[in-house]
């Protein structure tokens, strides 16, 4: 059989940290960095004799994001411990939600190459961080740093539903987005703030009975879950036609050789002796409550999307893709109210914006200039102080050292000409000096003018103001 | 005058009459623990030193008018599972023999406001597991009225500090039996408090949803004043209550005339020592005569509570005690090879056997296959049990019992027999496991001498009844006067 043949089966556990401004059960800073074990109390360090306080905000958050989801929201629900040793772990025991998670059987929706597509998800529950290991920077030992431990977190869990690599990345995308939206977690996956287990398993196009899977646990990259997924996928399918057999495991992506490792001994299966945690009563919400929150839920980026297309008249695939990012979405309903150019704000960003953040891997959130800003460049080339070409290199300025574009253009001398004097002055001397291309133009190729405009451009470092060249050259020519 | 023999309530008469002062009252502790301590073995730290120092500042202030409470200066014995800050809090356990807490238990720092004076952390069974503090990593405490006996415990060393005369009152933890049976044995009066009535922040965990820190003193009035200090709803412990306070000391009426006693007689049955039995037949005809009525009923479900109370304080002991695991704090083993290594030589190092036989007995019936058939089915028990309270406080104001089935034994006779030590709790647990208040008051001594301990149980914050029915019963009886321990 050969690869076409098998079906990729995957589903994701997608951990984001919430953006409290405290500890799910201490009132310890979750911020991110510090020096190790400055963010830390008794409390969150498990000294003897210390309770946990559950923190309200970490469920309003987590039922936002159920209710963003679509997810039911449970009334009666409860907080259970996960019992298992590490030196990351303080209490012996991680305070998660086993089984009466806050939200349950929601579902979004994401698109694919075939249309549009419900991925279900099982539930959202909310459990503590834990802490972590510097391994490196000792010598031989490791040393435990307890500032993320009892960071909140919400654990979505999504059915089986995907069927490909790229189904994987939008839904992770599309969960981002949300999550941004309705403004629960940070989501910047390079520190680690929303991460996914990856679950994926094989099977013969046509069965039912779902594959033994595999999981690869705490991804933090887009990149590196689609080429996790693209290569386990094929090393199972390997397997199976070798006569082998799957194991249900954990393993370890590596991103440096593309493979994946076995984690763990496959007899040494955890048994995590989930029960109810003692120390905290249950979780009690009402309906009204709930209904508040559902009332306070902001604009998700679906309604967005459908607003840009009939409020600014942007196409479906520009509205996508500024909407898939809250960052960017409200960079562009900023930029637009102060400059009053919905079309060039979205150019910017779809066009010059992007390509600067795919060449250098980064998100949204990393964009360091503000709306006002990228509203200023613009309002500058619409009055024709800058061309567009001199906008591009002051887009490059700010996302080096963001700073007012007006003061950019002065201290770099980048304001364009438009005095008709100096232009003129230019002209002549470039036709002075190309007399094979005045010939060329009356000889009916159009191209010299093109030639003769670039030659003035140059002449003025890409100051002229363009229209001005283009008139006047025309005006010389006729001559 | 004997300063050490007089209760709280007395220290203070004196106190305000100018008859003493807090350093004499102070002094002449700290002596009777220099003379005494040697033959009770009650604490693992003492802190007579800090004391006699903090003593002298407190009657300054007194006297300068910088301090008036009524209970400045009044000294006070704590068990070594409530966290001090500065001081050691060992749970006498090998695992944190020299482990010194960072923060204050709520209940310490209640006592701190109210300027008391600590005498010292109380010896005890290691983190609050037995009933003879023989599983104290430390020491053999002994009880006062015969020193080869067993104070019971876990709050051994409380029970028998306040019963030597090395502290004035203290404060002990119950989460099956462990202020009441210990006050029984050492003829002391322990109370538990209804679950959620104490804060349990900086009680070093055994079993979470039975533990309850509670008062052992010297007679019902100072059980209810130190009830008053350390009662009342803490934001740092969710299962605490946050009902309205109330003076405990204001019930004790003197008077049980219409209270409506149920005595269970299952408590009364099989395994219970006769001499107990008939010391309880005299206390509850004392009770008729005091005008309460009393209706013999039958509490089936009880027999059960035993069995449910040790599936649910082990599991949450094994949980409880994972975090002593050699990483951040307490004992580390001094060689390992590998990180799982380092936790099982300092786990099998630093616990002792009575420990870790809970920590097995609870990881079992926690585990996957046996949950469903230990846990969960005491968990439904224990509804069972409350629910058959519940219907017996419908009739009853107060339910009589024995605190224990036996007086205080020989040190060494049961401590290797686990399960005789368990039976040792059989008449306390269903309290805990219901969440219900219990007091121990003594109601007489057997022909060797030794303290007898009745219980009486109320409804879930009925705190007062039991109060005022135990204190009726004291006024009646004045055991206080007539015994004595020999120490």
């Amino acid at each position: 059989m050969s690869r076409e043949d098998y079906e990729v089966i995957i589903g994701l556990e997608v951990h984001a940290e919430l953006s409290t401004k405290t500890k799910i059960f201490c009132s310890c800073p979750t911020e991110f960095g510090g020096a190790p074990n400055t963010h830390t109390c008794p409390i969150c360090m498990a000294m003897p004799g210390t309770l946990p306080v559950l923190n309200e905000k970490v469920v309003e958050y987590a039922v936002k994001a159920g209710l963003a989801t679509n997810c039911e929201i449970s009334k009666n629900s409860k907080n259970d411990r996960k019992n298992y040793y590490y030196p990351d772990l303080p209490k012996s025991y991680q305070i998660s939600q086993y089984d009466k998670p806050l939200c349950e059987n929601g579902e979004v929706e994401i698109e694919t190459k075939d249309g549009k597509k419900t991925i279900r998800i099982e539930r959202i529950h909310i459990e503590e961080d834990a802490g972590k290991l510097n391994h490196d920077d000792f010598g031989g030992g490791s040393l435990v740093d307890l500032n993320r431990a009892g960071v909140p977190l919400i654990e979505t869990v999504s059915r089986p539903d995907m069927r490909s690599a790229e189904e994987a990345e939008n839904y992770l995308r599309k969960l981002k987005s949300i999550f941004e939206y309705i403004e629960v977690s940070d989501c910047k996956m390079q520190e680690g703030s929303l991460r996914a287990d990856v679950n994926v398993s094989v099977r013969k196009k046509g069965d039912t009975k779902l594959g033994t899977r595999t999981e690869m646990k705490n991804m933090n990259s887009f990149k590196s879950i689609v080429r996790a997924i693209d290569y386990e996928a094929e090393r199972q399918i390997d397997v199976i036609e070798n006569g082998g057999k799957i194991y249900q495991e954990t393993l370890r992506w590596d991103d440096v050789s593309g493979k994946t490792f076995s984690m763990r001994d496959k007899e040494d299966a955890q048994d995590y002796r989930y029960f109810p945690d003692p120390d905290l009563v249950a979780i009690k919400l009402s309906e009204e409550y709930i209904q508040n929150i559902k009332n306070s839920l902001p604009e998700l980026p679906e309604s967005r999307k459908q607003r840009y297309l009939e409020e600014y008249k942007l196409s479906e695939k520009d509205a996508k893709l500024i909407t898939s990012s809250k960052y960017l979405s409200d960079l562009f309903e900023e930029a637009t109210a102060i400059c009053n150019n919905a079309k060039a704000v979205n150019n910017w960003i779809i066009s010059d914006i992007s390509k600067i953040l795919n060449e250098n891997e980064m998100e949204p959130v990393q964009i360091p200039f503000n709306s006002k800003q990228l509203a200023k460049l613009i309002i500058l080339i619409d009055k024709g102080t800058i061309s567009s070409s001199i906008g591009k290199k002051v887009l490059a300025e700010l996302f080096n050292n963001p700073r007012d574009p007006e003061e950019i253009i002065k201290e770099k001398g980048w304001i364009q000409i438009s005095d008709e004097g100096a232009i003129k002055d230019v002209v002549l001397k470039v036709l002075k000096a190309n007399p094979q291309s005045i010939e060329d133009y009356k000889g009916g190729k159009d191209k010299a003018l093109g030639f003769l405009i670039g030659q003035a451009m140059k002449e003025t470092k890409g100051k002229a103001n363009p229209q001005m060249l283009n008139k006047m050259f025309l005006e010389e020519l006729k001559k | 005058m004997n300063i050490t023999e007089l209760t709280v309530h007395e220290l203070q008469e004196k106190l305000k009459n100018k008859e003493l002062t807090i350093t004499e009252i102070t002094k002449a502790y700290t002596d009777r623990i220099n003379e005494k301590e040697k033959d009770v073995q009650a604490f693992v730290t003492t802190l007579t030193d800090t004391a006699l120092r903090e003593s002298e500042e407190i009657q300054t202030k007194v006297e300068k008018g910088e301090l008036t409470g009524e209970f400045a200066g009044i000294p006070i014995g704590i068990k070594d599972n409530m966290c001090t800050k500065g001081i050691k809090t060992t749970c006498s356990s090998r695992m944190l023999e020299n482990f010194i807490a960072p923060y204050d238990a709520t209940v310490v720092e209640k006592l701190n406001k109210e300027n008391m004076i600590n005498l010292g952390k109380l010896n005890m069974d290691e983190f609050a597991m037995g009933a003879s503090t023989e599983y104290s990593y430390f020491k053999k405490t002994r009880n006062p009225w015969n020193l080869n006996k067993v104070p019971g415990g876990s709050s051994g060393g409380s029970a028998a500090a306040v019963a030597a005369n090395m502290v004035p009152w203290a404060l002990g933890s119950d989460t099956g039996g462990s202020i009441r049976q210990p006050s029984s044995f050492c003829g002391v009066v322990g109370l538990k408090p209804t679950y959620g009535l104490v804060s349990r922040y900086g009680l070093v965990a055994f079993a979470s949803s039975l533990d309850q820190i509670g008062p052992i003193t010297k007679d019902v009035y100072d059980s209810a004043m130190l009830l008053n200090l350390i009662s009342g709803y803490d934001e740092k412990d969710t299962t605490s209550s946050d009902r309205k306070k109330v003076d405990y000391t204001k019930c004790l009426k003197n008077n049980v005339k219409g209270l409506k006693i149920g005595v269970a007689k299952e408590f009364f049955g099989e395994g219970i020592n006769k001499e107990v039995k008939s010391s309880l037949q005299r206390a509850i005809e004392t009770y008729k005569n005091l005008g309460a009525e009393i209706e013999e009923f039958s509490l089936d479900i009880a027999q059960y509570a035993l069995a449910t109370y040790y599936i649910v304080a082990c599991a949450e002991a094994s949980s409880n005690l994972g975090r002593f695991d050699g990483i951040r704090y307490g004992y580390r083993t001094k060689e390992f090879k590998n990180l799982r290594d380092l936790y099982k030589k300092s786990r099998s190092e630093g616990f002792g056997p009575e420990v870790k036989r809970r920590i097995i007995l609870g990881t079992y019936v926690l585990s996957s296959g046996y949950y469903d058939a230990y846990y969960k089915k005491a968990q439904q028990v224990r509804t069972l049990v409350m629910n058959e309270f519940d219907k017996a406080f419908e009739k009853y104001d107060v339910i009589l019992t024995p605190t224990s089935p036996t007086v205080a034994f020989d040190i060494g006779s049961k401590s290797n027999n686990p399960l005789e030590m368990y039976l040792s709790d059989i008449c306390t647990v269903s309290l805990n496991i219901a969440g219900l208040p219990g007091i121990s008051i003594p109601c007489g001594i057997d022909k060797t001498g030794m303290p007898i301990g009745m219980q009486l149980i109320g409804n879930k914050f009925e705190e007062e009844t039991i109060l005022n029915a135990a204190y009726t019963f004291e006024q009646a009886t004045k055991f206080r006067e007539k015994y004595k321990p020999g120490i």
